[in-house]
């Protein structure tokens, strides 16, 4: 009985939740995804040479364009296009979830190393590439092009945090308004991944601030993080304005209503725009603590949502901080 | 919210549609809603025999008229070089064989198959001047004075038409009959002469009465004789007696054969002509009987569906039907449970092949097919090969894993797992290439969650779609396809949370 009682206490009643303005994942697909985000903007956010190209186009600042790979033919000519750099990331343009994504943060001789300290052989990075052509990490299997991007540095600001990999930063742009942010840490656990449910750490910002409101691993709320012992009490991102401004810009740019902007801080670039998603996850919630519904019913009830990039900014600082919200 | 309304009215509307249609099939054409059930049809023959002079030769028997009570399923004749001629003949259905030449002794066969209906209205028509005699009869002297004193001592003991007939029934079995009624006993001999004698009598006072001609429906009787009964017409209608027992009423299992006194069998060219009844009766499913009754009558429902195809063709069918539920169990395990699957509808296809496997054989074979496959794939990966090799590969690896569990089973004595090649081979090697590609990329932990969650789903489809009256449902009812449509349509307008979300958020849950 006991078990049961345990079992059962497990879970949330549906109208808890409601009260918390928890967003559900299939009111996420039909109410946002499916109504702000129409189909034919799609491809250009699910392939993110597009996304890039549009950015660079609209003066949103991206991580550096190496070289881009979208023939087998064109492999033989990756040694080459390699030797001028000595960090470097490979990517699928048309890769979800962070799949695919070959980090090689220096040299060791002829070997690579990976941002683990792994080495591998320029035959392992041959095959890599010769993956993602051949659509291994593409939604349903469709041929892909790879893309190699110069590394990021991580803004020294993040080194107490920090374990492996660069932290991230997803916002939730709804309508061009930021409504929700978190950080996301990659940990030991999560195995240099930036990915919460491997575990990774999510840290809750507050949208007026950028300061940190409580940070979760797992699920559940964490006071220092995992390796580096550090609290996370007093962690405040920098350029957070410059960071707000430029998810409110992704949605001039691509027209999509809902969206998830990730975001990173280069220690010489400053806030880049590392990828766009059109059906961010809902995990953003729980590293905050709080729902994001009435934070979208919000905007959704406003007459005019079309203004001036910098007066959503105001918009969003004054209604969503969070302590604004708990009131 | 306008298209929401929309999509609303659609359900309603659907779901409506499938339940109505099925509703209708059941009550109305008598479709079982269960498996199981089963109706008593009745086959009768009739064997007509004759010899033949050698000139041409026509036979006219009379067919069986449709009736209220009496369902004809079908009719068939049998007779090597007769040609066969069906004509109506004043409202009684009559069939001619014909021949140009014939010599010897000859048969000829109709087959009739029937369903005791329910217990009908008796027949409220009232006589026609065909149906009874208009002249009245006289008999011969000293017959006739007798008749007329019988007829008046019964029409002093007798109210109306009913009890006339009742009352000189009884008379003529009376044990000691009186001398005018023992004079006309004379004249009988067998059932049939008794019949015409008390036609005749009634006649004689009036009352309208006429002949009819049936069968007692008796399993596995040979060389019945069609029996002769009296139809009186009384206040409520014509009302059946038996000469020889005085009972009135339709009898139980009385199958009615003829109206009138018209010659049963009437043979032109031949000689010692006969006609006798052999009758079986047999159990059918409620579900033949039903689809038979329905063709008959010809539904445009039952007409024009499944029941038509080729028996191949409809077996094919009765899986085909059943993946809509696997879709649906699919559907609510993602929208309302937040189980996660390996390709959306993966686990219907794996709870398709373990119809054919049944579930634990299935379970071991899928499990063991894809771990192989998976310590094969990580050698493969080691290889500088192109995606589209590797597929192939792994799928001619699958097949030989196949091939090697059918031969090792076979030599173990274990059949079931012969059945792998019921597998979807394509499925598997995606299957195991994604399950590759997860553990490298998400670790281990997501291959089992995602793998359980799959064989999950697929277990309980297989549960549902190898339930017999899931299975008698769906191919019986196929109408039920459109409440399906609307509840598909009604779970992806469902915007709630899963079941998984109530625990996933559930520390973010006030108080």
């Amino acid at each position: 009985m006991e078990v049961i009682r345990r079992f059962i206490d497990s879970f949330a009643k549906p109208g808890q939740l409601r009260e918390a303005g928890i967003l559900s994942m299939n009111s996420r697909n039909l109410d946002y995804v499916i109504k702000y985000n129409p189909r034919r903007l799609l491809p250009q956010v699910d392939n993110k040479l597009t996304t890039k190209q549009m950015a660079q186009q609209a003066g949103v600042a991206v991580p550096e364009l190496l070289g881009v790979v979208s023939y087998q033919s064109e492999i033989k000519n990756l040694s080459q296009l390699l030797a001028a750099h000595e960090h470097f990331v490979i990517k699928p343009a048309q890769g979800s979830g962070g799949k695919g994504i070959l980090v090689i943060t220096g040299r060791d001789g002829d070997r690579y190393v990976k941002a683990s300290g792994d080495t591998l052989e320029f035959e392992d990075i041959n095959r890599h590439v010769s993956n993602i052509l051949g659509g291994l990490y593409s939604l349903g299997g469709k041929s892909d092009v790879a893309m190699i991007e110069g590394l990021i540095q991580a803004d020294p600001v993040f080194n107490d945090y920090s374990f492996e990999g660069v932290p991230d930063i997803r916002m939730i742009v709804f309508r061009g308004f930021p409504v929700m942010a978190m950080l996301r840490l990659a940990t030991r656990a999560s195995d240099g991944k930036a990915n919460l449910h491997q575990g990774a750490v999510g840290v809750g910002l507050d949208i007026a601030t950028g300061k940190s409101l409580r940070a979760v691993q797992f699920d559940s709320p964490i006071k220092l993080h995992p390796d580096t012992r550090h609290s996370f009490e007093s962690l405040q991102v920098p350029h957070w304005d410059r960071l707000l401004e430029l998810t409110a810009a992704c949605y001039g740019m691509t027209g999509l209503g809902y969206l998830g902007v990730d975001m990173v801080l280069d220690k010489h670039l400053g806030p880049l725009i590392l990828e766009l998603n059109a059906r961010p996850g809902l995990a953003i919630q729980i590293a905050n603590g709080c729902g994001i519904h009435p934070r979208l019913q919000k905007i959704e009830a406003m007459p005019d949502w079309n203004i001036p990039i910098p007066e959503r900014v105001i918009f969003s600082k004054q209604h969503f901080t969070s302590q604004h919200f708990s009131s | 919210m306008k298209g929401r309304f929309q999509l609303s009215l659609a359900v309603v509307l659907l779901v409506a549609l499938g339940l109505g249609l099925t509703l209708y099939k059941h009550f109305a054409l008598g479709f079982p809603l269960l498996r199981g059930e089963t109706n008593t049809i009745w086959s009768i023959e009739a064997d007509v025999e004759f010899m033949a002079d050698g000139g041409p030769v026509k036979a006219t028997l009379t067919l069986p008229a449709h009736q209220s009570d009496v369902r004809i399923l079908d009719e068939s004749f049998a007779s090597p070089g007769y040609g066969i001629n069906q004509f109506d003949d004043n409202g009684q259905r009559r069939a001619e064989w014909s021949i140009r030449e014939a010599k010897g002794r000859q048969t000829l066969y109709y087959k009739v198959n029937l369903y005791p209906d329910s217990v009908s209205d008796p027949d409220r028509e009232p006589p026609v001047e065909n149906d009874t005699l208009t002249v009245k009869p006289r008999l011969p002297e000293p017959y006739q004075t007798a008749a007329d004193s019988l007829l008046e001592s019964v029409t002093e003991r007798s109210a109306d038409a009913r009890s006339f007939a009742g009352t000189l029934i009884t008379e003529l079995l009376n044990p000691s009959p009186s001398q005018n009624t023992n004079m006309l006993l004379g004249m009988i001999d067998n059932r049939e002469s008794r019949t015409r004698l008390l036609i005749d009598l009634l006649t004689m006072a009036d009352i309208p009465v006429r002949m009819v001609r049936g069968l007692y429906l008796e399993d596995g009787r040979r060389r019945q004789p069609m029996l002769d009964m009296l139809e009186v017409y009384t206040s409520d209608g014509w009302l059946m007696f038996d000469p020889v027992t005085g009972e009135s009423g339709n009898p139980a299992n009385f199958f009615l054969w003829q109206r009138g006194g018209k010659s049963m069998l009437d043979v032109m060219g031949g000689t010692q002509s006969s006609v006798s009844f052999s009758m079986i009766s047999q159990a059918v499913p409620a579900r033949d009987l039903a689809i038979r009754n329905s063709q008959a009558d010809q539904v445009a429902l039952v007409d024009f569906s499944i029941y038509d195809l080729p028996l191949e063709v409809q077996n094919a069918f009765k899986n085909i039907l059943l993946i809509p539920i696997g879709a649906l169990v699919v559907l609510f395990m993602r929208i309302i449970v937040g189980l996660r699957t390996s390709g959306t509808f993966m686990p219907v296809l794996i709870s398709v092949a373990f119809l054919e496997t049944q579930l634990l054989p299935g379970l071991t074979i899928f499990i063991t097919i894809v771990s192989i496959g998976l310590w094969i794939r990580s050698i493969l990966s080691q290889l500088n090969m192109l995606l589209v090799a590797r597929l192939a590969a792994v799928m001619i690896v699958v097949i030989g894993i196949m091939g090697a569990m059918s031969i090792l089973s076979w030599k173990l004595g274990i059949t079931q797992a012969l059945t792998v090649t019921f597998f979807p081979m394509i499925i598997l090697a995606w299957t195991i290439e994604r399950m590759s590609i997860l553990w490298e990329e998400e670790g281990p932990k997501d291959v089992v969650i995602e793998g359980f969650g799959s064989l999950l789903v697929a277990s309980i489809s297989y549960l549902l779609m190898s339930n017999p009256t899931v299975e008698h449902l769906t191919f019986n009812f196929p109408e039920l396809l459109f409440a399906v449509l609307g509840i598909t349509l009604m779970l992806g307008q469902y915007t709630g949370y899963r079941l998984l979300e109530l625990r996933r958020f559930r520390p973010l849950a006030q108080g």
